[in-house]
């Protein structure tokens, strides 16, 4: 299995969003996708989650363009929540089993207990910490092939995001690929093995985390600091 | 556990592993967690999780029964040997930072017996 971005770009009116970005994701790894606000890596994901179309160049899954077929195996968290007010926790996991043929209840009851969420609550009535791990619950539920977790780790506590890291690694089979973008670099280092950096919406390199460890003595918020900072620190 | 970012992790967690099996928290023959069992446990990537199991096997701390899974070694032997080979790299550090401060090994000794001991747990 094995995602590509070939040249992928993304216009907007006034603004390019992801400029000429390639590279080749393969299963069995756990991605960061880092770069500060605005460097592109939300437009890269939506490209890759089949929302929206690249200006030019292309997604490729599998050597498939990816589409509305690709949608049924590439599972795309948003950092938008994305749930009607009215449904309860056990509603959205409906609506999920009637939207994605790779939805599994008992995985999504499973997940809801590990995160302390009753299904009969209703929606309206969730914190924003609640709500980023029902969020997770519902994606992770699906046994899809590729999952793209955008900031999932914004707005929950300590024990959450716990939990949220247990989640992933229990899900992140050899069969997988594992995306994730988050602005909290710290809490990344020991979970993904490969990171890959995106600067002013243009591809910005791939490193394994663990080889910088090994071979340079650096940690990946080191690296992180490379790219993206102005100042080296002593 | 917390982890020593700019260091190797799996080499972190070896140590986290062989420390269990000295002081017997882990038996020998024991079965170890499966890799992905250990990497939800330690919070660490599934990938390196094979590589602390690869390191331990390398140095006979641990061997795999095909399709059974990861056990402790049974051999003593090498379990007392490891335990002496991290008491000389705990050495090595605790006499190379003495060194830093500008203490010879003498004082360091001196030290050492005037030190009150430290209780763990």
């Amino acid at each position: 299995m094995k995602l590509e971005s070939i040249n992928a770009t993304k216009k907007f009116v006034g603004k390019v969003a992801v400029e000429d970005i390639s590279m080749t994701l393969d299963e069995g790894h756990i991605y960061a996708l880092l770069g500060p606000n605005g460097s592109g890596k939300t437009t890269w994901m939506k490209m890759v989650a089949g929302l929206i179309k690249p200006s030019a160049g292309e997604i490729r899954f599998n050597d498939k363009p990816v589409d509305i077929e690709s949608r049924k195996t590439i599972a795309y968290m948003s950092t938008e929540p994305f749930f009607y007010d009215w449904m309860t926790i056990g509603d959205v996991g409906k609506y999920y089993q009637d939207f994605f043929a790779d939805f599994l209840m008992d995985r999504y009851d499973e997940l809801l207990a590990g995160m302390e969420l009753d299904k009969l609550l209703k929606v309206r009535t969730l914190s924003s910490g609640m709500m980023a791990k029902l969020k997770i619950a519902v994606t992770m539920a699906r046994d899809a092939a590729v999952y793209m977790l955008d900031e999932p780790l914004n707005g929950i506590d300590l024990l959450a995001r716990d939990e949220v890291m247990r989640t992933i690694l229990t899900y992140a089979t050899p069969e997988k690929i594992m995306i994730i973008s988050s602005h909290l670099v710290e809490e990344l280092e020991a979970v993904v093995d490969s990171v890959i950096f995106i600067k002013d919406a243009r591809f910005a390199g791939i490193h394994e985390v663990e080889e910088l460890r090994i071979n340079e003595g650096i940690s990946l918020a080191d690296k992180y600091r490379e790219v993206f900072g102005k100042v080296k620190e002593a | 556990m917390k982890y020593e970012t700019n260091l190797p992790i799996y080499l972190q967690v070896v140590d986290a592993i062989k420390l269990e099996v000295i002081n017997g928290r882990i038996k020998p023959g024991e079965k170890l967690p499966s890799g992905r069992d250990l990497a939800v446990q330690y919070t660490i990537n599934p990938n390196t999780s094979a590589r602390v199991y690869q390191e331990l096997e390398a140095q006979g701390m641990c061997f795999t029964k095909r399709g059974m899974g990861t056990f402790v070694t049974e051999d003593y032997d090498r379990i007392t040997a490891c335990r002496n080979e991290m008491a000389q790299e705990s050495l090595k550090k605790f006499l190379t930072s003495l060194y830093q401060l500008g203490i010879t090994k003498e004082d360091a000794i001196n030290m050492i017996n005037e030190a009150n001991d430290i209780c763990l747990l």
